[in-house]
């Protein structure tokens, strides 16, 4: 699902980005209030690099973990996986599931298939990227997460589930973790889906 | 200078000296560990700064206009939404104009964290942490951590204290500190690259932090220097705002690393 719509904008933005006057069309072409105004690079699990701008294209939740949290960021998981287990099969091939690392020292791509495999996350949906350094904070801006790095590799962090519409822009958010999901997100997520 | 005058009499060498180079450039900071004016559980015995270079003054009007007209997308009429807020150079007389409220050698101010951030990466530089930040503040003007000193921590309360209305000085007018740096207190507010890891909030302040999954780990900051209001005055400010955010009194200046 994923990877070949991925590659396609990849691909186009390559072939537009050629061309020095049209590189702002594609930008114009997001809304203001998108979060894929962001410029940022990343790589998923699978070391394939991608703009942020690139997940543009179908509702996507979203996240900020980091692969060697032992405690809330698995929870997150459990969350993201339980909401997903409420959709019907239909659903599911329309939404992506996007946990972004706010650790890319630690996180590689090895890193990050490894939780792919270990959770059993659905490659079909579920998307694992690590951001450039450079870039990470500004992620975490759009978003509304905080986090701080501390000494002993841990990080503080704000738990944040986003929902976004096919653009970019912040449909819902929800800091509840559990093993259930949290009902009024699971209706934005349906409300994002319906035709 | 006339923001800190109790340092004027004392210090006219320095301020002599200092003055030749007064505004632009960078300064070399030595390495060094620090001890923040917050607690911080994981680094009780201060963290370890690397060496670094910080601009000497906060960015001007000037110099900001020249990068928005190098890089439109950062116009106000231009930039995304998510990237800057509406009031975002508001204060401008036009998109590419500084006008009479927005004079060249003021501090500029109504920027948000990703536009000073982009901005120090087209000097192929960046913003300082907040750590950084904090380090080079604690000097006065011969020590290098003036911080016990309560004369020195009045000096820079007084400021707080004045009401905001008055148009801003120029960068550079004060004295300079013991690295050579000016304007660090009593002109504005600075962004830093991890505004958005003090993670200070309303929550924390009002329900205590235990009970609250929003945090993940060791939860919210607290400071082990009660006294170090100006410091905590900047936490408590830098944590309120969203990277969109800008407000009157909020500039940046950029660092980076030799």
């Amino acid at each position: 699902m994923m990877r070949p719509a991925c590659i396609t904008t990849c691909l186009a933005i390559a072939a537009v980005c050629a061309l020095p006057d049209t590189t702002y069309a594609v930008e114009a072409a997001l809304p203001s209030d998108s979060v894929y105004q962001l410029d940022a690079m990343l790589v998923d699990q699978s070391a394939r690099p991608l703009r942020f701008r690139d997940l543009r294209g179908k509702p996507r939740l979203v996240t900020m973990i980091y692969t060697q949290c032992k405690y809330v960021c698995p929870m997150i998981v459990d969350c993201v996986k339980a909401l997903e287990r409420e959709l019907t099969p239909a659903e599911r091939l329309r939404i992506g599931f996007v946990l972004i690392s706010m650790d890319p020292k630690r996180d590689t791509p090895a890193a990050l298939q490894e939780v792919m495999t270990t959770r059993h996350l659905n490659p079909a949906a579920w998307t694992l990227l690590r951001p450039d350094a450079a870039g990470l904070r500004g992620i975490a801006g759009v978003l509304g997460v905080r986090y701080r790095a501390l000494a002993d590799g841990e990080f503080n962090h704000t738990t944040e589930l986003v929902l976004l519409d096919a653009d970019g822009r912040i449909l819902a958010r929800s800091a509840l973790i559990g093993g259930r999901a949290d009902p009024g997100l699971l209706a934005a997520v349906r409300a994002a889906l319906s035709p | 200078m006339r923001r800190i005058p109790v340092l004027l009499g004392m210090l006219s060498l320095t301020c002599t000296v200092a003055a030749a180079d007064s505004a632009g450039g960078w300064v070399s900071l030595p390495g060094g560990v620090f001890r923040s004016a917050l607690e911080l559980p994981d680094a009780p015995d201060g963290t370890r700064i690397p060496a670094f270079e910080l601009a000497r003054t906060p960015v001007t009007n000037r110099e900001f206009l020249d990068f928005v007209r190098s890089h439109p997308r950062w116009r106000r009429d231009r930039v995304p939404a998510v990237l800057a807020e509406s009031r975002y150079l508001a204060h401008w007389a036009g998109p590419a104009e500084l006008g009479s409220t927005a004079l060249p050698e003021q501090p500029v101010t109504w920027v948000s964290w990703f536009a000073a951030e982009a901005y120090c990466r087209s000097q192929n530089a960046r913003l300082p942490t907040w750590n950084e930040w904090e380090y080079a503040a604690a000097a006065d003007a011969l020590r290098r951590d003036a911080r016990s000193d309560p004369a020195w921590r009045e000096t820079i309360l007084a400021w707080y204290s004045r009401p905001s209305t008055q148009p801003l000085p120029a960068v550079g007018a004060d004295s300079a500190n013991a690295y050579g740096l000016r304007d660090l207190h009593g002109l504005v507010w600075e962004w830093v690259e991890d505004y958005s890891a003090l993670l200070v909030s309303a929550d924390n302040r009002e329900q205590g932090a235990a009970d609250s999954l929003e945090f993940c780990g060791a939860a919210a900051l607290s400071t082990s220097d009660r006294d170090n209001y100006a410091v905590l005055m900047r936490v408590a400010m830098l944590s309120s705002l969203e990277g969109a955010g800008a407000t009157a009194n909020l500039g940046f200046r950029c660092a980076r690393s030799p």
